[in-house]
């Protein structure tokens, strides 16, 4: 009896997504599965199941955000779920309400899943022991973004057909992103080789920990990759002393056809937007249709995230 | 009061090299009236109360350099009988509280306060110590003289530092002539600007601002070389790291007086215990690598290092209940101070009588107080401990107002039994 007791309280516990961290790789694998019969679903002329009929999504999004915020709102629509999009920052929590008040209120809504933004890390795990729905991490701080490394995976597969035994440099401002975390964590796990490749004073302490390999130079970072991902380099890191400017930035980190030649020559361009053009990328090279992979990425992110919501949601 | 003998003691007093089964007398006005092998029955009248030890251990009451109180403004994290009976219960007899309360302590007057409170309301000796500089911001220091004439016992703006040299320089210039004690936490600010944790691979993975220990290590450098200058009497309160070290050792080795502090935290814990961000552990300085706490411990045992403090931080639920960048920094730890220093001794990395040095009369000589001795004539405070009785810390079961430890569940070995106050039993367990 003791046996059947614990089965069922596990089987109440909802499933949340707060990292690539906490997946297995079959997990991600069958997230990819799902994502991909969603990807035949969007180009339909009728994208709409009724799978979370009668479910309830709440999108929380601390941090202004286009993007994903608009992806897991449709991704929640085409699913058939009642979506309803919070942006906190000109709500309660500005007036000093902390984010465990509003989790609570909203919790006390039984809503059945929230998709949290959160600026700083760690913000879901914490909202994830105090709700009784599932939690799924649409980017928090500096930790992860677990949606974008599975849409940029999709991605990959979609172009390349597999992961596994590719090379991917990861470009740019890898301390502040967190972006590149969940990116690093998910490509190992699918098999590829990963270089990250900064200037020092955006290069995280002890990186090589996560199994990669560190450049501060393009040529050596880019050399042999079939995937050059480019992270996005926020204006306000130009200010600080992070680095002397966006000119010299460019010179050495911006990606021009010419660096591309660096990698391998079948090479394929992922960035995960918004982008600075003429800053971490060539305009012309962003919108090369031949080797830019940033419409797909945006296309694919809205299946993925349906995949994500359909899975992790409690039936 | 009456006379009383503490029989079958195994007693250990650093202060005068002893380690060694005995009794000790206390006469009728709570000093020890003798103490030693050769102590024996006979040598007591029919009136004295015998207090069997059952040979566990009587060593001094310890002595805790770092407590925060939260009286004045803070009494919903902690007050002065709150604090009293967790320090009794860890066998802590001697309290510096720290003047980062609300208001600060950095005037006459509150000294004033502060000490007429914890006469009333307090059950331990406690010694106040004031704000380095007005407000704590690190620009005009305080009325050292007057302060030290109301009884503060040193000088510390506890979670800050003086940032500017300039301030700094003049500070251990007019302190050196005066002689009293600066107490400087050690972090340049620049450095440390929003950093929550150590900055390594944990705070990577968690997507933390780390902080390097480079910000401790230079202000460390700095006052060193000011010091060098005007010799004052100078205690970093607490270092984290293997760096930090090594730029203590070399100025010791040149001959600089100076004193150091570890904080109980940093000795037992090491980064990867934060796992999945728990806030309980985010302390200043930070935790870091299992590398820095073992060159900590092996500072201790070298010399380097003088003391151990609790760095006792009471936090309500709410400060800690945040995202971890967020959450305030601290742990309590007057109550578990003892036992977690005793696991040096459990796992052999320190000997015994070097761990109650540092917790005893270390302290009470950088203070320049009359504690941490058993020597004939000194105020009998005392701790009784089991060395080797096991126990599971349980935050609910600790006596703080507060409970955030960041030990909570950890095995530990060494129990208080008894603690006695001017030699009135004033905790049993």
């Amino acid at each position: 009896m003791a046996v059947k007791k614990n089965t069922l309280a596990v089987k109440d516990q909802p499933k949340h997504l707060l990292g690539i961290q906490n997946l297995t790789i079959q997990e991600a694998k069958d997230i990819l599965d799902e994502a991909k019969i969603f990807i035949k679903l969007n180009r339909s002329a009728s994208k709409k199941s009724d799978i979370l009929r009668g479910k309830t999504q709440i999108n929380l999004f601390f941090e202004p955000s286009t993007r994903t915020q608009s992806s897991f709102d449709l991704a929640g629509k085409r699913l058939g779920a009642d979506v309803m999009t919070m942006n906190v920052a000109n709500s309660a929590l500005k007036k000093g309400e902390t984010l465990m008040d509003t989790a609570m209120t909203l919790n006390a809504m039984h809503p059945d899943i929230i998709v949290i933004r959160h600026q700083d890390s760690g913000a879901p795990n914490l909202l994830s022991q105090k709700v009784n729905c599932t939690v799924i991490n649409a980017g928090d701080g500096w930790r992860e973004h677990p949606t974008q490394a599975l849409l940029d995976a999709l991605t990959i597969i979609n172009r390349k057909g597999k992961i596994e035994g590719l090379k991917i440099a990861i470009c740019g401002d890898i301390l502040h992103s967190r972006v590149a975390r969940s990116n690093i964590y998910l490509m190992n796990m699918l098999g590829a080789e990963v270089n990250v490749v900064a200037p020092k004073t955006l290069m995280p302490k002890s990186i090589e920990r996560l199994g990669v390999k560190s450049f501060t130079n393009m040529k050596k970072g880019l050399d042999g990759c079939d995937i050059v991902m480019m992270l996005r380099l926020q204006n306000e890191r130009m200010q600080g002393s992070f680095l002397p400017s966006k000119r010299e930035y460019y010179e050495f980190y911006g990606l021009t056809s010419e660096k591309l030649k660096f990698a391998d020559k079948d090479a394929l361009i992922m960035h995960p937007g918004p982008m600075n053009r003429g800053v971490e990328i060539d305009t012309k090279l962003a919108d090369d249709i031949n080797v830019s992979l940033v419409k797909e990425q945006v296309e694919l992110g809205v299946a993925v995230r349906m995949a994500c919501l359909k899975m992790y949601c409690k039936k | 009061m009456n006379e009383k003998i503490l029989i079958n003691a195994r007693i250990i007093d650093p202060s005068q090299q002893m380690d060694e089964k005995g009794s000790l007398i206390v006469d009728e006005n709570g000093k020890v009236k003798a103490i030693g092998k050769d102590v024996k029955k006979i040598d007591i009248s029919s009136s004295t109360e015998i207090i069997d030890l059952k040979n566990n251990i009587l060593i001094p009451g310890i002595v805790d350099m770092k407590a925060f109180v939260g009286e004045p403004g803070y009494e919903y994290k902690e007050n002065f009988r709150t604090l009293s009976h967790a320090a009794l219960a860890g066998g802590v007899t001697s309290i510096v509280t720290m003047p980062n309360t609300k208001p600060l302590i950095d005037n006459v007057s509150m000294v004033d306060f502060i000490i007429r409170r914890g006469r009333d309301k307090a059950s331990v000796n406690l010694f106040p110590s004031a704000t380095l500089t007005r407000e704590t911001e690190g620009k005009q220091m305080t009325e050292f003289g007057l302060l030290s004439a109301k009884g503060v016992v040193g000088f510390t703006d506890v979670v800050k530092a003086v940032q500017s040299t300039e301030t700094m320089a003049k500070i251990m210039d007019y302190a050196s002539d005066i002689g009293v004690l600066i107490m400087q936490h050690a972090e340049d600010y620049e450095l440390s600007k929003s950093g929550c944790i150590n900055e390594g691979e944990v705070s990577t993975r968690l997507g933390l601002q780390g902080i390097s220990y480079i910000a401790e290590k230079i202000i460390i450098e700095r006052d060193l070389c000011l010091l060098n200058e005007f010799p004052c009497r100078y205690h970093i309160n607490q270092i984290s790291s293997k760096e930090s070290l090594e730029v203590i050792k070399r100025n010791k080795e040149n001959g600089l007086n100076f004193t150091v502090g570890v904080s109980i935290n940093n000795l037992s814990l090491n980064e990867n215990d934060i796992g999945d961000f728990k806030t309980f552990l985010k302390v200043s300085p930070p935790l870091r690598l299992e590398d820095d706490r073992l060159s900590l411990v092996e500072g201790i045992k070298s010399g380097l290092i003088d003391v151990i403090v609790s760095d006792h931080t009471p936090e309500d639920e709410e400060g800690k209940r945040l995202p971890f960048a967020q959450a305030a920094s601290g742990a309590i730890g007057i109550e578990t101070l003892l036992p977690l220093a005793l696991e040096m001794h459990h796992n052999e990395s320190l000997p015994l009588n070097k761990i109650i040095e540092t917790l005893t009369i270390n302290p009470a000589k950088i203070l320049k107080i009359n504690k941490g001795t058993l020597k004939k004539g000194a105020e009998a405070d005392m701790c009784v401990f089991d060395l080797d009785a096991p126990w599971i810390i349980k935050a609910d079961l600790l006596k703080s107002k507060s409970k955030n430890t960041a030990v909570e569940e950890r095995k530990v070995q060494g129990k208080v039994l008894m603690t006695f106050l001017n030699g009135e039993l004033a905790f049993k367990s």
